[in-house]
């Protein structure tokens, strides 16, 4: 038996709103959790649905063997940190860290003692009695992670809880949330539509899109094998290129060029993905591409540019080569790495 | 420093307004330390006279009334309480009648918030007769229950709560929920230390207006033992001095004095967190 297991959990808002369908997942012990998808797919809500913030319409929960579909939040021994943080304005930070433990009515001098480790871990040590008007950005999403930690919980739910950081920000405390639940061990679920930080925190992610999960497995597994257009689309940056097509006996026919032995049985209309990192410049290649943009990040390059009649096709080469707007290039597919897609549904078909 | 023309009209018109606001106190205190005899005589007085404690002391002391019975002193007592009751329970009640609105979406939450608010169109001076009945029929005339009792339900504050309420981020009830916070303690924990400059608020205006209510202790008293200040002012100092005696100018000054001591004590007292309120928003 997993340690939190989803079984046909379904969402219906008392308008008719369907946010989350028939969802099961598994997620083991002291594994790090990702939901991933684009704003409004209902990932959020399936993370509320786990607190106990939101009432499950169908299916049932499980967590560390216990059903918990009508079991109050106060009760269910989850731990939740917010987007804004949510932290108790009028109370110092000591209390906001203090304040789940005293509703368990632990001693003082434990309260304390656990206060204290917490905060030492995150580093808030100094800012404990001071309020959390008086910190900063950085500093409040460590109060928010300090009383989460504090009352050592089940389970860990992270609800975007880095975009309202800024970008360096954000990178740091990436970092330090992924060290500190390698530290703790504790299980975690992380909502975030950041493919990013989904790709660096995740040791499992769930792409969701429209209330269901496209797509469940390690982020490179996701990566280098998507099952949808969406998920290949949505995982991956900058994002995959896709051209239109006809796939005809293993003969894949698109802008000006053709691949022969794809390896499916599909025939009809699709859609070829391929990545900008999965391409390089050759004599003769497959894809003829007219520069119309250089974006220079330093260690790579972003080329955007025209093929046919596909606009701002992407391709990505290292920083040393120095590629002017205008100039022709000749791009070759690396090791057979694209990706076809039924044009009608979006599933992968190669 | 330069001080802008714009500056000095501006100062101008406030210590205008501050002097168009003292003066009249003023000229009731120092009307009350002379005797009545000068006041009648010479029309009330700028500087201050030599009769203060002597005013004072009678105005505190002595019995009036049909009966003779009660003092000032008792007066004072019954507002305070009257005064302290009606604000208090209205705080609480407002405080407590918002939370529900806010925060339990049972059913008709709406019309029931629309029906407390329509009750500002209905206040005490209109409904006094049914209120009368009500209170006489309990048996609570001359109580300081039936002084306090129907004055406590307030749409006012219960409005102002509710908007503030409204205004605190959902995400903290759902912090508190997984703190284990039950409904009870999320409302003493959060949302009356969120609010406590609000509630200061609330208590001074309502204590000013229990306070400064005229109509329902008059109705509502027989007895002078429940007498209140403010009814005081029309009936104190006069009765047995028609005809012969001189109308007791002076002591009836210091009686107007006094009677604006507790509610200046509450503005003064509470002003620190009421201007707190204002200034500086705590999210």
């Amino acid at each position: 038996m997993s340690f939190l297991e989803l079984n046909k959990v379904t969402k219906i808002y008392p308008n008719g709103t369907k946010a989350v369908h028939e969802t099961s997942m598994n997620v083991e012990n002291g594994e790090f959790m990702v939901f991933v998808g684009p704003s409004g797919c209902g990932k959020s809500t399936l993370l509320r649905m786990i607190a106990g913030l939101e009432d499950i319409t169908e299916g049932y929960i499980n967590l560390d063997g216990i059903l918990i579909n009508k079991v109050d939040p106060s009760e269910r021994d989850v731990a939740m940190v917010f987007q804004n943080y949510a932290l108790y304005p009028h109370m110092n930070v000591y209390n906001n860290l203090a304040y789940g433990l005293k509703n368990r009515g632990i001693s003082k001098e434990d309260i304390e003692k656990k206060v204290n480790e917490a905060a030492k871990l995150l580093q808030i040590s100094e800012y404990l009695q001071r309020k959390p008007s008086m910190l900063s950005g950085g500093q409040r999403q460590r109060v928010a992670m300090g009383r989460a930690i504090v009352r050592n919980p089940k389970i860990f739910l992270f609800d975007e809880p880095l975009s309202n950081l800024d970008a360096k920000l954000r990178i740091q405390m990436r970092l330090e949330i992924k060290k500190l639940q390698q530290k703790v061990g504790v299980t975690s679920i992380f909502v975030t539509h950041d493919q990013v930080e989904a790709m660096t925190l995740a040791d499992r992610l769930a792409v969701i899109n429209n209330g269901l999960i496209e797509q469940l497995g390690t982020p490179i597994e996701i990566y280098n094998n998507p099952k949808s257009m969406f998920v290949a689309g949505f995982i991956g940056s900058p994002q995959m290129n896709f051209l239109e097509g006809e796939l005809k006996n293993k003969t894949l026919t698109s802008e000006g060029f053709e691949i022969n032995n794809v390896t499916s049985d599909f025939n009809g209309p699709v859609i070829l993905g391929i990545r900008p990192e999965h391409m390089s410049q050759t004599d003769k290649g497959l894809i003829n591409l007219s520069v119309d943009l250089v974006e220079q990040l330093g260690s790579d390059n972003l080329i955007y540019g025209e093929i046919k009649n596909k606009k701002d096709f992407c391709f990505r080469c290292p920083g040393s080569q120095i590629i002017k707007k205008g100039s022709k290039l000749s791009l070759n597919i690396n090791d057979n790495n694209y990706y076809v897609f039924d044009k009608s549904n979006g599933n992968r078909v190669n | 420093m330069k001080i802008k023309l714009s500056q000095i009209l501006a100062h101008i018109v406030l210590i205008l307004g501050v002097l168009l606001m003292v003066i009249p106190i003023w000229l009731s205190f120092a009307s009350s330390t002379h005797d009545t005899v000068t006041i009648l005589k010479e029309g009330m007085k700028f500087g201050l006279g030599d009769q203060l404690t002597r005013n004072y002391n009678e105005v505190l002391n002595e019995k009036g009334g049909w009966s003779e019975e009660v003092t000032a002193a008792k007066m004072f007592i019954n507002s305070f309480i009257m005064a302290l009751g009606i604000a208090t329970l209205k705080v609480i009640i407002s405080a407590m009648s918002a939370y529900a609105l806010v925060y339990f979406r049972f059913k008709f939450a709406v019309p029931i918030f629309w029906l407390i608010f329509i009750t500002l169109l209905v206040p005490l001076e209109v409904r006094i007769f049914p209120s009368y009945k009500i209170v006489s029929d309990l048996g609570l005339t001359n109580s300081y229950t039936g002084l306090v009792l129907p004055l406590v339900a307030s749409a006012t504050a219960t409005f102002f709560f509710r908007q503030f309420y409204k205004t605190i981020p959902d995400e903290l009830l759902e912090s508190a929920k997984l703190d284990g916070a039950n409904s009870w303690r999320f409302f003493i924990d959060f949302l009356v230390p969120l609010s406590k400059t609000m509630i200061a608020a609330m208590f001074i205006f309502m204590f000013v207006y229990g306070y400064s209510q005229y109509l329902w202790p008059l109705i509502m008293t027989t007895s002078e033992e429940y007498w209140t200040v403010v009814m005081g002012m029309k009936i104190i100092f006069t009765e047995s001095y028609e005809g012969v005696a001189l109308p007791r100018t002076a002591e009836r000054f210091a009686y107007i004095i006094l009677s604006m001591i507790p509610p200046v004590l509450v503005v003064v007292f509470l002003q620190k967190w009421f201007i707190k309120g204002l200034i500086q928003t705590e999210k």
